[in-house]
């Protein structure tokens, strides 16, 4: 044969045509690993769900648990006729569902073919034991067990996260790392620990015969991948702590944060309304009404409401004052009722004059600051009012202020400090005078921040000048925090400075009644409070109640702010709050003459205020 | 020879052909059966099921196929080739816009309740317009402005369907160069592709060295073949490539020594040695062209340059060219990835369901890999996993060498025409059969990555098995009429 282009390409198809039945000859016949079983069968493989790992307090108690739920699966192909109403009532629900739900399946059955479909999800155990009694009467209903959340404290919906089935916006968004099915954490800290908490899947595989019967488990189940559980996480919030201070910001709208000056760590968050625990493992029944509530129970106020911090701001100005040397601790002002500039003047309330700068912050005067606020724009030397306070700014920024703290909570917001140039937009460029913007000087105008900050703010007191960034995770056992965690945030406000302020904190909270010491209500006896008021004017109603409190003076423990909406005076409201939180967390429980206060806390509704608008 | 031989109508068609075709189609109606026979047990002829619906389409298949043998007057598929391949381009563009969506491609027209792809048709006005345009006296493909028009006749469908993302049966076009061989393309056209097929899965699954160093290899010794030199090349050029050969080894094996990477020995790469060797290379060679004035040498040299450019580019061909899925077949293909729960499923529930057949088959009907989905388009792309499982290896192996019957008649009777149109056109009828063939059966036994074309005569669908019915017997028709005279 003589090799012409004919030949070849004749050759070239003989060669093709013993590849292909080569490689037919090697998998049909030589290769035992494509053969699945002498028995003519086929695998089924069923996806085993892992369970969610378990968050743990810093105590080592469960803030949220497993526990196990069922979902009724049905194989349509397999259901002969049965009784729907022994159904209905077996598995609690409306026979009209049941007969929509077979008719649907009815329609689909090609697509459905011999395989099962969810029909019910998440019957509590109960209800499933009282289908399972009857299940004989039912052929091709059956139960399959998946575990969901379980919430022993009540820590609070905001801080704790939902989980939820992923959508399809979810997936894409995670490259296809989820299916289907599937479920993630959206909020809070099952959002933020997902990669920890979600675990791995597992399959076991199945043997089927060609009717389609499960047989046996393939290989004895040597081939199965277990499901990893998911791992746990512990976090540093103390349950009973939480708990407690859900309880005392029941009916009242705001937030309480608390946090180890030492370490960041933050020991309870709360935001009030929240999402309630009961409905938190079921949340996608609940989803509409919760996300309907005027109250916005979804909104984190402690890490998303951009607040005026208010009088408790007058801390950061007396620190910069001192540290730009235009006041010095014995500097006193004059204050009758109030600060004079221009034809206007700035109120105050009735308390001796003049005083020093422990003794203003002790009294809360409006007076004092607008002197200091004043010297910082225009005697500091650092140029003109502008310039001075971009200046001021940075001082302020140092303090967290103006930009996310970059906690691990998940959107945290950053709240506002004013600039030069907002000012240039508003009045003019150069038109604007340190008169024009007396208010920063008590923490109204342009200013807001989150309650988180305010916390933070009373840590870098506790601390005498730096701060940890404040974070929800602990360190454990494969679970690693980033180290930015683990160091000192310094302000740029000198320690030694820091002592004068927080003495006269401590006798804003620990002076005799009559003093006109501002925060008398929150003294503790043996707990040396330190703490500082502050009424933040709210163009909706009633003022805000706000106070920091850090305890003891000595080597704190806790950092607390509390912010109450439409809670007046900083001591009306806010100051028992924080003072309640901190004797809990020292002392572990109210001391018996604390109780009347403590239950006036808890009863007190201040929702009708906030709806009054 | 060109005297009227008398012989009657129905006496010089090839029946083998014909027969062969019924076989096919009715192995493929009996397999459809199989294949939807569990999830919808009802009879062959039931409508509402596949078997029945492809029963009808048969039947007219059939009824089309006498057609062109018998009323038809095969002189029409020369002249009116031109005129068929306009209206079956303007087809193409316009299914792009006024077709509907199947599985994320624009290439079905949607007539209530019957669909059809124009793709399919344009196989058949390709292939007669090659033929029109080839078999035109004093043409030759080797002059470049006939190169040109056949090359163009045969990219421009081919890039409509590409953009309809039908990449799969775009692919069958390239079939089309075992033709272009046959009419007088050098056969180192085939050669320079089956090279780069070669450098892209080895860049892919070795290294980008290894790729070089063997097209290093192949280019030297094609060299030493041209000129005769083989034993020169085998006792100086070859140890060369062994010692880079182990180069890897050797730096690895001293890197071990010193573990510090700052070191010179931790900085130095196989490539700097193949680039010292390369550039020598190909400065002897180029030294070694002008002294011979051999030009073959200086292709060589710069093959090897551009193949380099080639092997360096794949990367970027293979991240940036392709799409996603496509990359993910290729991917898996190579073992590159094991992914069985992904795209590697289908691949792996088919071997399976192939493997599971062994000698001699389930049976008829009882099939359990290829029922309950776990064989995706199991009647249509994956048809040939239920005739591995339920057939065995007689069985499968019997279709392959059926096909390889239909495809070896066909070019006996091509190659025995006269007619340069006729031999031409059945040329392109085999090429189209082979490359659905090879890819699709390569693609459920992990051969080939996963493309959705069908099984050609087999595969359930009404469009596909019009269009090589249509094109089979275009063929037998051409072949009769030259027979009669013979």
């Amino acid at each position: 044969m003589k090799l012409n282009k004919e030949n070849k390409i004749l050759a070239g198809l003989a060669v093709t045509a013993l590849i292909l039945i080569g490689r037919l000859f090697v998998i049909q016949i030589l290769d035992d690993s494509y053969k699945i079983d002498a028995s003519n069968n086929s695998m089924v493989y069923s996806t085993i769900y892992p369970t969610r790992g378990i968050i743990y307090d810093r105590n080592g108690k469960i803030l949220v648990g497993n526990k196990v739920a069922y979902d009724i699966l049905v194989t349509p192909k397999e259901v002969s006729e049965f009784d729907t109403l022994a159904l209905s009532r077996a598995l609690g629900v409306d026979p009209g569902f049941i007969k929509d739900k077979m008719d649907g399946y009815y329609r689909n059955r090609r697509k459905i073919g011999y395989q099962s479909v969810v029909m019910l999800k998440q019957l509590p155990p109960e209800t499933y034991m009282r289908f399972a009694e009857l299940a004989y009467k039912f052929p091709g209903f059956r139960g399959q067990p998946r575990s969901i959340r379980q919430y022993p404290y009540n820590a609070g919906g905001n801080l704790l996260g939902y989980v939820s089935e992923v959508d399809s916006r979810y997936i894409k968004a995670h490259n296809d790392e989820y299916k289907a099915g599937d479920y993630a954490g959206m909020t809070g800290i099952e959002a933020t620990c997902e990669k920890y908490l979600k675990g791995e899947k597992g399959y076991k595989i199945y043997l089927r015969d060609s009717r389609n019967r499960i047989e046996s488990s393939y290989r004895d189940g040597e081939m199965d991948k277990e499901a990893i559980p998911g791992k746990d996480i512990v976090t540093t919030i103390d349950a009973e702590l939480q708990n407690y201070g859900q309880t005392l910001m029941q009916n009242k709208v705001g937030s309480l944060v608390a946090i180890e000056p030492s370490t960041g760590e933050i020991l309870a968050l709360i935001s009030s309304p929240g999402i309630d625990v009961d409905v938190l493992a079921d949340i996608g029944s609940h989803y509409s009404r919760i996300a309907a509530d005027p109250l916005k129970p979804m909104f984190n106020r402690a890490v998303q409401a951009s607040y005026p911090p208010g009088s408790v701001f007058k801390l950061v100005n007396a620190l910069i004052g001192l540290q730009e040397g235009v006041v010095t601790p014995q500097t006193e002002y004059p204050c009758h009722m109030g600060y004079r500039y221009g034809n206007r003047k700035m109120g105050c309330h009735d308390h001796r004059s003049p005083l020093d700068m422990e003794e203003s912050i002790m009294m809360s005067c409006n007076a004092y600051y607008c002197h200091v606020f004043r010297s910082i724009l225009e005697d500091s030397g650092n140029g003109t009012v502008a310039q001075s306070l971009a200046k001021w700014d940075e001082y302020v920024s140092s303090f967290g202020f103006g930009h996310k703290l970059g906690s691990d909570f998940p959107s945290e917001l950053g709240g506002d400090i004013p600039t030069p140039e907002l000012y240039d937009r508003m009045y003019g460029e150069g038109r604007w005078k340190a008169t024009n913007i007396i208010s920063l000087s008590i923490g109204q105008g342009e200013i807001g921040c989150t309650p988180l900050h305010l916390a933070n703010l009373c840590a870098i007191m506790a601390n005498r000048g730096f701060y940890y960034i404040p974070h929800i995770i602990r360190e454990s056992d494969g679970v690693e925090i980033d180290p930015k965690y683990r160091e000192k945030q310094y302000t740029m406000v000198d320690t030694s400075y820091f002592d004068t302020v927080v003495e006269g904190m401590f006798r804003a909270v620990n002076s005799s009644y009559g003093s006109g010491a501002t925060a008398t209500v929150a003294a503790v006896k043996g707990l040396d409070i330190c703490g500082k008021t502050g009424t933040a004017q709210n163009p909706h109603g009633d003022d805000n109640s706000v106070f920091i409190c850090f305890a003891p003076k000595d080597n704190p423990r806790i950092a607390v702010a509390a912010y109450i909406e439409h809670g007046s005076f900083g001591a009306r409201w806010a100051a028992p709050i924080a003072s309640l939180l901190t004797e809990k967390y020292l002392n572990r429980e109210i001391g018996p003459q604390r109780k009347p206060l403590e239950k006036r806390m808890m009863e007190g509704v201040l929702l009708d205020k906030v709806n009054d608008r | 020879m060109n005297s009227y031989r008398g012989n009657s109508f129905l006496k010089s068609i090839d029946w083998s052909l014909v027969v062969t075709y019924l076989l096919l189609v009715m192995i493929g109606w009996v397999n459809i059966y199989a294949s939807v026979h569990s999830s919808e047990p009802a009879s062959i002829f039931d409508f509402s099921c596949r078997s029945g619906k492809q029963f009808v389409w048969i039947v007219s298949a059939i009824g089309m196929a006498g057609i062109i043998l018998f009323i038809i007057n095969p002189r029409v598929w020369d002249s009116l080739s031109i005129l068929f391949y306009a209206a079956t381009i303007l087809l193409l563009v316009a299914v792009i816009f006024f077709g509907v969506e199947v599985k994320g491609s624009r290439s079905w027209f949607e007539f209530g309740p019957v669909r059809f792809q124009p793709a399919e048709i344009s196989k058949i006005a390709t292939s007669l317009l090659l033929a029109t345009v080839m078999s035109q006296i004093g043409y030759r493909l080797t002059t470049a402005r006939n190169f040109i028009l056949t090359v163009l006749i045969i990219l421009v469908p081919m890039a409509i369907i590409v953009a309809q993302s039908e990449t799969g049966s775009a692919l069958v076009y390239v079939g089309f160069v075992f033709m272009l061989y046959r009419e007088g393309l050098s056969g180192w056209l085939l050669f320079i592709i089956g090279m780069a097929i070669l450098l892209f899965i080895l860049t892919l699954t070795a290294s980008p060295f290894v790729s070089m160093l063997a097209l290093a290899a192949v280019a030297t010794l094609c060299s030493a073949l041209e000129s005769g030199r083989i034993k020169k090349w085998a006792t100086s050029i070859l140890p060369v490539m062994v010692f880079l050969a182990l180069v890897p080894f050797i730096i690895r094996w001293t890197s071990a020594l010193f573990p510090d990477p700052d070191t010179v020995i931790g900085k130095v790469r196989p490539m700097y040695f193949f680039a010292v060797a390369a550039a020598a290379g190909i400065l002897f060679y180029a030294y070694k062209a002008y002294r011979d004035r051999s030009r073959f040498k200086l292709g060589v040299i710069a093959s090897f340059i551009i193949g380099t450019a080639f092997i360096m580019s794949v990367d970027f061909i293979f991240h940036d060219v392709l799409q996603d899925h496509q990359r993910k077949r290729i991917e898996v293909l190579l073992g590159l990835k094991d992914d069985p729960s992904g795209v590697g499923y289908n691949v792996n529930q088919s071997m399976i369901a192939i493997g599971s057949g062994g000698f001699s088959g389930k049976g008829f009907l009882h099939g359990t890999q290829t029922t309950y989905g776990f064989v995706p388009e199991q009647s249509t792309d994956f048809i040939f996993c239920t005739i591995g499982e339920e057939w065995g290896f007689v069985g499968a192996a019997s279709v392959i060498l059926l096909y390889v019957f239909l495809i070896w008649r066909i070019l006996h009777d091509a190659e025995r025409s006269r007619e340069a149109f006729t031999r031409i056109y059945g040329y392109c009828v085999a090429c189209c059969i082979f490359m659905h063939l090879f890819i699709n059966v390569g693609m459920t036994m992990g051969l080939v990555p996963v493309i959705g074309i069908p099984l050609p005569l087999l595969s359930y669908g009404g469009s596909s098995l019009w269009a090589f019915t249509a094109m089979i017997f275009i063929f037998i028709a051409l072949d009769r009429n030259e027979k009669r005279y013979l």
